[in-house]
């Protein structure tokens, strides 16, 4: 038998809190949870700086790369004998469900900030470089690392296949809706999977819903509004990552300059000097990260080891709401006044907008980029969905930029009161507070 | 040397330089192009059903018009709608606080500007591509833009567009 289809004598499952139970029958796919490279995630938070504002986000990479495959794999047993589907593509997308986050390093979205790199590039990388996973492909056919790699690129020819792992209602977004709602407690998050599920048909070049399923996807729209104003986009959760973002900034300015650290910092070095290997890449994990950020907490640069200290002992910067063209003027008298009292505004005094973050609202069509999701209508049409639903019309077009002041408003309270600095920073602080 | 909303203003500054730019997706392309030549934008772009599209870049337009730097104006056409963009008042003045370098060139911008959505779109799609031999750029063209339809002749100008640009 090939080993494209290869069963296991007995299925294994995973006990998981989202989908109760994650199925494994292929010997390919329990061959590739068993690598290295995907045994990393477990070491990889699902939600990075998330667990300083919600004590429960602690769940990885891999309980959600888990979670795409389950979902997957049951989108595809009811895809089964439907038109359009073609059964031989089966492998592929479980295999791309599995391994779409290959890619994603600790912290990864400031690290691909800083460091200026892509972990979309890195998930390439180790399914086609000399890699237990791309071993474990490569068994399946000597094109199929290139395959799973266009699958999750979205550029592979097949647009339904691509669909499944990435659009606007596909199976990442159903597992980390839930998965995030689950882990950080709150009650957004959740709707009905099992009924999109049933309701997903495939047609030429991407999945729809059937018309009669629009409530389901509706409620699922409403959960992704909801999870990211309330989790994604906490200003707490933000300012962990301003703090994180910082700290990479500092490193690699003292790095540059020649600066001594106490513990070399060899994991990051090639990371400092934009030559990151695979290999460089992969062993950095969130155990090697916050060792460092320990250490750098004791160095005797003062702008490190605060910020390292903050980090490892959740004392965040507070924030304001702010708004960049009515408060120019603020923002520049206020980074002087930080310099005056030897503050350093390019570290202490941060405007975050929320492009800055991951974000994924819906968007209808228009001359827009993302195709939509579109109903199955019962006259065979296609019909996009906030054309058709009120509730998902009302919230597509709603304003979703915010930006915030993020500052050390500790630093600032221990300055003497006599300090004519000080009841400056404060009364402009307020009046942007305000 | 402050910098406040970096990014922001290297997109103003290209949508002043180029005295507007009509077409979400003629912005998005034409941020991309330039990124593919060197200049510093951050914005990370992904591909999409229509070629590389940056989410990010999205959110930033939104940004800077919810600001008032840039007017965006919504125009009705036969079956679809498109966005002018334009540059205001404030958005002149936040350049004129903003230390930003971008170190554009005002006739390759014009080029782009004056190209269709339809063959910057090809022109990035092929620059995504650029990893890849020449031969296989062409081939991955007609795998995922099968419905573009783009001919023979389109992909040729399009070779001898991105070499005047890599110039």
């Amino acid at each position: 038998m090939a080993y494209k289809d290869e069963k296991l004598h007995e299925e294994k499952v995973f006990k998981d809190p989202v989908h109760r139970y994650v199925h494994v029958r292929d010997q390919v796919i329990w061959d590739l949870i068993g690598t290295k490279e995907f045994q990393r995630l477990r070491r990889i938070k699902q939600l990075g700086t998330s667990f300083l504002t919600f004590h429960g986000a602690e769940h990885s990479r891999f309980n959600h790369s888990l979670g795409v495959y389950e979902i997957v794999r049951r989108i595809l047993i009811n895809f089964e004998d439907r038109p359009n589907w073609n059964h031989e593509e089966r492998l592929l997308c479980l295999c791309a469900a599995l391994l779409h986050d290959l890619g994603h390093g600790p912290f990864s979205h400031s690290f691909e900030k800083v460091f200026k790199l892509d972990h979309e590039d890195f998930t390439r990388a180790i399914i086609l470089g000399d890699t237990e996973v791309n071993h474990v492909l490569t068994n399946v056919g000597i094109e199929f690392p290139q395959k799973v790699a266009d699958v999750i690129n979205k550029t592979y020819h097949d647009k339904l296949v691509v669909s499944l792992i990435s659009s606007q209602i596909d199976a990442d977004r159903m597992d980390y809706l839930q998965r995030d709602a689950y882990f950080t407690g709150v009650s957004y998050g959740h709707f009905d999977m099992e009924r999109i599920l049933r309701v997903m048909r495939p047609v030429e070049d991407q999945v729809v819903i059937k018309e009669s399923g629009m409530h389901a996807v509706e409620d699922y729209i409403m959960s992704r509004y909801q999870m990211y104003w309330q989790v994604y986009f906490h200003p707490v959760t933000r300012s962990a990552e301003v703090i994180l973002t910082k700290i990479l900034h500092r490193v690699k300015a003292l790095y540059d300059g020649g600066y001594t650290f106490k513990v070399e910092p060899s994991p990051f070095v090639s990371f400092f000097e934009e030559q990151v290997s695979l290999g460089d890449y992969i062993k950095l994990d969130e155990a090697v990260v916050l060792y460092y950020f320990q250490m750098w907490a004791d160095e005797d640069d003062p702008i490190l080891s605060d910020l390292a200290y903050r980090f490892m002992n959740r004392r965040l910067f507070k924030y304001a709401e702010f708004n960049p063209n009515l408060q120019m003027n603020e923002w520049m008298e206020l980074y002087q006044l930080f310099r005056d009292i030897d503050l350093d505004p390019d570290y202490y005094l941060v405007v975050d907008s929320s492009s800055d973050l991951p974000y994924d609202f819906y968007r209808p069509g228009e001359e827009e980029e993302r195709l939509p999701i579109h109903l199955l209508m019962p006259n065979k049409e296609l019909r996009e969905l906030s054309r058709q639903s009120d509730i998902v019309e009302a919230i597509s077009g709603k304003k979703r930029t915010d930006h915030k002041l993020y500052y050390p408003k500790d630093l600032i309270e221990k300055l003497p009161e006599d300090r004519p600095e000080k009841q400056k920073i404060k009364k402009i602080l307020n009046k942007v507070r305000l | 040397m402050f910098s406040l909303l970096d990014n922001h203003a290297k997109l103003v500054k290209v949508i002043a330089a180029s005295e507007g730019i009509v077409g979400r997706k003629k912005l998005q392309k034409i941020i991309y192009i330039m990124k593919k030549l060197g200049l510093p934008f951050e914005e990370k772009y992904t591909f999409y059903f229509y070629g590389p599209y940056s989410e990010e870049l999205s959110l930033r337009i939104e940004e800077i018009t919810n600001l008032g730097f840039v007017s965006e104006v919504k125009e009705k056409k036969s079956n679809y709608y498109q966005y002018r963009y334009q540059v205001t008042e404030q958005g002149e003045d936040f350049l004129k606080h903003s230390n930003t370098e971008l170190p554009l060139e005002q006739s390759l911008l014009q080029e782009m500007k004056e190209q269709s959505s339809r063959f910057l779109e090809l022109v990035s799609t092929m620059l995504y591509f650029d990893h890849l031999p020449k031969p296989e750029v062409e081939q991955k063209i007609q795998e995922v833009k099968k419905k573009s339809n783009y001919t023979p002749e389109d992909i040729k100008e399009a070779w001898g567009f991105i070499g005047r640009l890599q110039k």
